[in-house]
């Protein structure tokens, strides 16, 4: 294997071009380590995102040969032969270089009812929630999601409806639908049953194929799906 | 042409669904206009019934069957997806459907044959 990685990197905005540099290989080395190589060895000028570097924050995600990943928990060595490609995630702006413009993608948490609702005042006693009850294992399903948009960058139906919440924002309404301290599930509800809400979800699944936490937004939609539908035969929205 | 990030088969299955859900589109209304003729008397349902004698008109029609066969076992399995509590077994069911349009079509294929 050469000691040496090919790694095409995106540079500039929209309408930018790839630049490749040549990076030294290294053990256990990760796609993050070899962006972090070229910005403070090669070009210093390269913007990117990371933080924790083990992959609890969110922050580090791009497209690598093709598919959205988290790039600190990506090892080099474990990818596919050829040259490395290092892209923004798709379905979002390009700002510069490796940096997607995450708004859109935050902005819909908020428009899926992502905020929990308190259902009692700050001095009530602590909630006690039964570990096996189901609303306590449906949440716990979903609860583990970091905030990468992997899933957002990897969904078609992202891709062709602009306005689609996409299934992050959906897997975070449908933790707070059982969640049995919230009191926010009218308003939930009728925000994710829309046309760009959960029955715009196609189930393609691919979602649920990159998560890197493993999580399964796809499961999550039909769960908003059954719900806003038991909702409308209730006489809801 | 297919780009990294749908490489796994329940894309693929989203591929055939809506293939095979635009294709019926166009199909149906032609299969019932053939069955309309019938109405016009026995004469024209004959000649289209001779018409389909034919073996490559016979080769499209097993292609139909299971473009319908896949549609089917394909929104089964999305009904289950969407309707039944989670299973881990996509692989599976995607396979299990792929397998239920073979069949479909074979049968048929072996049907029109024999007779
Ligand atoms: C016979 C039983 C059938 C079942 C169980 C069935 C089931 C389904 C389901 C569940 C979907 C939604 C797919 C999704 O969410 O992506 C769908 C889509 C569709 N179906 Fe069917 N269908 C049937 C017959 C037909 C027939 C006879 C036609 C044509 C005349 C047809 C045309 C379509 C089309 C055009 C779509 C849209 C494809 C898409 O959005 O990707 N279906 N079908
Ligand atoms: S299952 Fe739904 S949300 Fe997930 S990638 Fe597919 S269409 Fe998008
Ligand atoms: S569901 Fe998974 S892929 Fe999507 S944002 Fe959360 S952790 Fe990332
Ligand atoms: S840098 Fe925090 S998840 Fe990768």
């Amino acid at each position: 294997m050469a000691d040496t990685i090919d790694a095409r990197i995106w540079r500039g905005g929209a309408d930018g071009r790839f630049e490749t540099f040549s990076v030294p290989r290294r053990a256990s080395q990760t796609v993050l380590d070899v962006v972090t190589y070229i910005q403070r060895k090669l070009d210093p000028t390269l913007s990117y995102r990371f933080a924790c570097r083990v992959g609890m924050c969110g922050s580090c995600a791009m497209t690598v040969n093709g598919k959205p990943r988290w790039t600190c928990r990506t090892h080099v060595a474990r990818l596919e032969d050829g040259p490395l490609t290092v892209e923004p995630l798709r379905n979002l702006p390009r700002i510069k270089d490796l940096a997607a413009d995450m708004a859109p993608f935050f902005d819909k948490w908020a428009k899926a009812g992502g905020r929990f609702v308190p259902s009692t005042d700050a001095e009530a006693d602590f909630a006690i929630v039964e570990p096996a009850s189901a609303e306590r294992r449906a949440a716990d399903a979903g609860i583990e999601c970091i905030g990468c948009a992997v899933c957002y960058s990897a969904c078609d139906l992202v891709s062709w409806n602009p306005d689609y919440l996409g299934p992050a924002a959906l897997n975070r309404a449908w933790t707070l639908v059982n969640d049995v301290r919230d009191a926010g599930n009218a308003d939930r509800l009728d925000a994710v049953a829309g046309d760009a809400g959960c029955h715009a979800c196609h189930s393609q699944q691919s979602c649920r194929e990159h998560c890197p936490k493993s999580l399964n937004p796809t499961a999550s939609i039909a769960g908003l799906k059954r719900a806003t539908l038991r909702a409308a035969w209730k006489g809801g929205p | 042409m297919n780009r990294p990030h749908r490489a796994h088969p329940a894309w693929w299955a989203f591929a055939v669904h809506r293939a095979s859900g635009l294709a019926l589109t166009l199909f149906v209304p032609l299969h019932f206009w053939a069955l309309g003729t019938a109405i016009d008397g026995e004469a024209a349902l004959d000649g289209m019934l001779r018409w389909t004698d034919n073996a490559l008109v016979k080769f499209a029609e097993t292609g139909l069957v299971v473009l319908l066969a896949a549609h089917m076992a394909g929104g089964v399995r999305l009904l289950a997806v969407e309707f039944l509590p989670w299973s881990d077994r996509q692989k599976t069911a995607v396979a299990a459907s792929a397998g239920v349009a073979i069949a479909a079509g074979l049968l048929f294929l072996f049907n029109v044959t024999a007779a």
